[in-house]
């Protein structure tokens, strides 16, 4: 761990609260651990997230890694990817999982249901393209099975075959032509219409402070 | 005379009301408004009736002995063998803090107030104390919800609700049986010392985690166990029914609390037995926990109607009144409270409907009235006891069972929202764990996400080894794919009859292809259409995999098997007929086949085991794509084994490695695997089998690289559920036949326009 720099303004912190939404405290607790991560930095890159070594063994970590740096998740007009972020774009992606506080009106949910629904799309979409191909998405259904033994790519296939058969019944029998290119963001909704995201993508902030076992192996 | 009389008239009223109660349920509107414990209980109060007027006596045979080591513990292992795991995992700390907190709280406070008003001159109770006080409260408090139950599965409550009220229930048998031996040790002193109820508490605890971990214990011990039985299955079930029953009683050995310990039992062993023991053996260890359970329920509540008519009561107004009282009263407070306590800490917090249900479904039954008939003699107010609580349940049985199914859908609780299971969902729901257990590290906050994984990690690690024969870490999505897979195929068996109406286009759009492929882009979306239609009106309808929540009084899988709807895509045989097109054609749908006789695991683990080295071309032999020679005369190579890219921007693809592609398939297939003869384990596994062609014949490339889906279909229609068929060998069939079924709509799809 490099030098930590100074705190940063409390006036920053609270602009940061209004843009994503997180309490003063919870932005204290992120910022500290962004430069946990970033040794003292003020930008991470790519190779501070491999550093993680609990994230070693996560299936899916090229994707969640992908995310951060991924610009559609700092706004949704943005395009590419970045190779280097601040603390602010770190807090928008997180502001992703923020749970959604109790009472908030059936309008709001919607929003908050997108928001999430569009980040993991995001992550599915590795081209940008707005469209979640076979290949994307047996590209996904690989890597979940990869922890799961001696299963080959066949039943990744056969697997993924079978969920974009699944959405092409949801979808419905629109127009043919246009739909086998790929699962589009709307289609990707109606798909998950049942799923409940709002309460799953959440990440409880209980302690409030960093877990000293999540260490940095570098 | 009359003693000998009694078991007799006894034995024959058992007899006669099981089948009552069986008749009752025929007649199904009964049993939609009335709950089953409120029938049993009226049949018992018929046949007290009956009883009572020629003066017999009811055989004395519930004793505490008799409850406690043989009606208890199949009611327990019921309840805890039947709980879904993963939707209990999930909430357990909820489902404790209501179970363990919330009996506590009923129980001091129903004691206390019922204290209180002992006070009160004009009830004539004064000589009840403290502790006896607080042991008819402990009595009363324990939770019965099986109507409840019923009702909440019937109406598809949220999943939350329904495990609470069901793990509570269980838990507050545990809790209530410690307290209530605890209690019943202390009414027996004359006088108790703080240090006692320092001393009752700390014995609490540890009563509590010591029956969880012997359950625990246990439940490993089984299911190492049943890890060496492949040679001995007809034991499988003894061994369980042997644990568990074995964990029980060592707990009670030990005075720990043995509901612990076989709920513990019944949950640890539950995952590692279902895999290990075959088909057969589960089924039948599912049929005969639910039978013993459901014996012992209906006897208890039967002498409930019995002993209400034919024992001496006590009387009590003001005493029984308040009790009614006041166990509503705790308990709506309870659960209040607790839920603004725990609320905070749930991702879904339970608004007032769900409160309302919880309080609501506080029914007493089974175990309160066991326990209070079973009392020590010494305490002085014994009757008194037994009717009041005889009184409670019936009120609560008769009233809340009867009037809670239209209050719960008056006010409408939150439903269940996972109505249909689909391959995204879980794809997506195994996805969010990833990304959840991630970006929790990443943040360096722990919460159940990351406990999950690790404990998944432990599991696959180190459990799974020891306690599996053969513990390949499956993921759930497999799981789930093999069991839509099975079920499909096995719908196809029944759905026979498929819509041939739509022969004709087939036939007509041979005609179209055999012209230029440039006009393919057109007839494709016609054909696209045609597909789209067709395939509609042949929904496969899959059985849901193992429902949610299961009913306390049916086992699952059985009760109205949702239905899945999964289109099959077929492959395109018009291709590979005509060999003029090389664009990329989706790859049928997978059937796959079960050699009879065998059960799923095992020829899943031996054919993983053959082919664990190679991973490239391996393919999970559960969807062995089939291969049959094909009808056709001559094929040119026409590129036809096409993978499944329907939905992927077409593109050409070469057909030289489509052909290696096929080629390393069908070397994955799994041939020459014998094909058993002996007749079904389970009626519901097709029982043909693919007979597939050696891969070095495939010089000839796609001619025998063809998914035949018609040819299964053809197979299948001539099968009938249990006969058996050898291995066909692939004569050529007529086309017709191939025509008519409806599967064979090779649908084309659309390139990229």
């Amino acid at each position: 761990m490099g030098a930590l720099k100074s705190t940063p303004d409390p006036i920053e912190y609270a602009d940061l609260s209004e843009k994503t939404g997180y309490s003063l405290k919870q932005i204290r607790v992120l910022h500290k651990r962004f430069r946990e991560l970033s040794d003292g930095d003020d930008v991470l890159r790519r190779e501070h997230f491999r550093c993680i070594s609990s994230l070693k063994y996560n299936p899916i970590r090229v994707e969640i890694i992908e995310a951060f740096f991924n610009r559609r998740n700092f706004s949704p007009s943005h395009q590419g990817s970045a190779d280097e972020i601040g603390f602010e774009e770190f807090l928008v992606v997180m502001s992703h999982f923020r749970p959604p506080s109790p009472k908030i009106t059936d309008e709001q949910r919607k929003n908050i249901r997108r928001e999430k629904l569009q980040f993991i799309f995001n992550m599915h979409d590795s081209d940008g393209d707005g469209l979640v191909t076979l290949e994307d998405y047996r590209h996904v259904v690989e890597e979940l099975l990869s922890r799961s033994g001696a299963l080959g790519k066949e039943t990744a296939k056969a697997i993924a075959d079978a969920a974009m058969f699944e959405v092409a019944r949801t979808v419905g029998h629109k127009d043919p032509n246009e739909f086998y290119e790929g699962i589009t963001f709307e289609h990707f909704l109606k798909l998950l219409s049942n799923f409940d995201i709002e309460s799953r993508m959440n990440i409880r902030f209980l302690k409030s402070d960093v877990n000293p076992f999540c260490q940095l192996c570098c | 005379m009359e003693a000998k009389l009694a078991p007799a008239t006894g034995g024959r009223c058992c007899t006669c009301w099981r089948e009552l109660t069986a008749g009752f349920h025929v007649y199904h509107k009964i049993t939609i408004w009335v709950p089953e414990s409120c029938l049993l209980i009226s049949i018992g109060l018929i046949v007290g009736a009956i009883m009572h007027s020629v003066h017999e006596e009811p055989p004395a045979v519930l004793s505490s002995n008799v409850f406690f080591l043989y009606m208890l513990p199949p009611i327990v292992l019921d309840s805890g063998y039947f709980m879904p795991t993963r939707l209990f995992f999930e909430n357990v700390g909820t489902v404790l803090w209501f179970a363990v907190v919330g009996t506590l709280w009923n129980s001091i406070g129903i004691g206390v107030s019922l204290f209180a008003i002992c006070h009160i001159e004009a009830f004539g109770v004064q000589d009840i104390n403290l502790q006896e006080n607080l042991l008819f409260a402990a009595i009363i408090s324990a939770v019965d919800p099986v109507a409840v139950l019923n009702v909440f599965e019937d109406i598809s409550v949220n999943e939350q609700l329904y495990i609470v009220v069901f793990g509570e229930c269980l838990f507050s048998d545990a809790v209530t049986v410690v307290l209530y031996s605890m209690f019943t040790f202390v009414a027996e002193m004359e006088v108790v010392e703080p240090e006692d109820v320092f001393l009752g508490v700390a014995r609490f605890f540890v009563v509590g985690l010591g029956g969880m971990g012997f359950g625990v214990l246990f439940g490993f011990v089984a299911a190492f166990t049943t890890r060496f039985t492949s040679k001995v299955r007809e034991i499988e079930p003894l061994l369980i029914f042997m644990f568990s029953y074995l964990a029980y009683l060592v707990a009670e050995l030990f005075a720990i609390s043995s509901i612990m310990a076989i709920v513990c039992c019944a949950l640890t062993m539950k995952y590692y037995v279902e895999e290990n023991v075959s088909q057969r053996s589960s089924t039948t260890i599912r049929h005969v926990v639910k039978m013993l359970g459901s014996i012992s329920e209906t006897l208890i509540f039967f002498f409930l109607g019995v002993v209400t008519i034919t024992t001496e009561h006590e009387w009590n107004w003001g005493y029984i009144l308040f009790t009614l009282l006041f166990t509503f009263l705790w308990r709506g407070l309870g659960v209040l409270v607790l839920t603004l306590i725990i609320n905070p800490f749930r991702t879904i917090p339970f608004n007032m409907k769900d409160q309302f249900g919880l309080a609501y479904g506080g029914l007493r039954g089974a175990i309160s009235f066991a326990l209070a008939f079973t009392l020590p003699d010494s305490i002085g107010r014994k009757q008194l006891f037994i009717t009041a609580t005889i009184a409670v349940i019936l009120f609560t049985v008769f009233l809340q069972g009867i009037s809670i199914r239209p209050l719960i859908e008056l006010i409408n609780v939150r439903r269940t929202n996972r109505d249909v299971e689909t391959i995204n969902v879980e794809i997506h729901s195994r996805l969010m764990e990833h990304t959840m257990a991630g970006i929790e590290d990443l943040c360096g906050q722990w919460s159940h996400f990351y406990w999950k994984d690790k404990f998944m990690k432990f599991n696959n690690r180190i459990l799974r080894r020891i306690l599996i024969r053969d513990s390949r870490a499956e993921s759930s999505i497999v799981a789930l794919y093999k069991k839509l897979e099975l079920q499909n195929a096995m719908e196809i068996l029944d759905t026979v009859s498929g819509d041939i109406s739509a022969a004709p286009s087939l036939v007509s759009l041979q005609g179209e292809k055999k012209e230029s492929t440039t006009p393919k882009k057109t007839f494709m979306a016609e054909d696209l259409k045609n597909m789209h239609d067709l395939l509609s009106k042949n929904m496969y309808k899959i059985r849901q995999r193992t429902v949610a929540f299961t009913s306390k009084h049916a086992l699952p899988n059985d009760n109205q098997p949702r239905e899945i709807l999964i289109r099959r895509h077929a492959n395109i045989r018009r291709s590979l007929r005509h060999g003029s097109f090389q664009s990329t054609i989706p790859r049928s749908q997978k059937y796959f086949s079960l050699p009879t006789g065998q059960n799923l695991g095992s020829k899943y683990s031996s054919v993983r085991r053959r082919y664990a080295d190679d991973h490239e071309t391996m393919s999970e032999v559960a969807y062995p794509t089939r291969r049959s020679r094909f009808n056709q005369p001559k094929r040119s190579s026409s590129g036809a084994m096409m993978p499944l890219h329907m939905l992927e921007t077409l593109k050409e693809v070469p057909s030289t490695d489509v052909l290696n592609e096929s080629q390393s398939e069908s070397f994955s297939k799994d041939h020459g695997k014998p094909q058993t003869g002996s007749s079904y384990s389970d009626s519901r596994f097709p029982t043909h089998r693919r007979h597939f062609n050696p891969p070095f014949d495939n010089n000839n490339g796609s001619a025998d690289d063809l998914r035949n889906e018609d040819e299964a279909e053809e197979e299948q229609r001539r099968r009938h559920r249990g006969a058996l068929r050898p291995p066909p060998s692939w004569a050529a069939e007529p086309r017709d036949d191939a025509l008519r079924n409806p599967l064979l709509r090779r649908p084309q799809w659309n390139p990229k326009k």
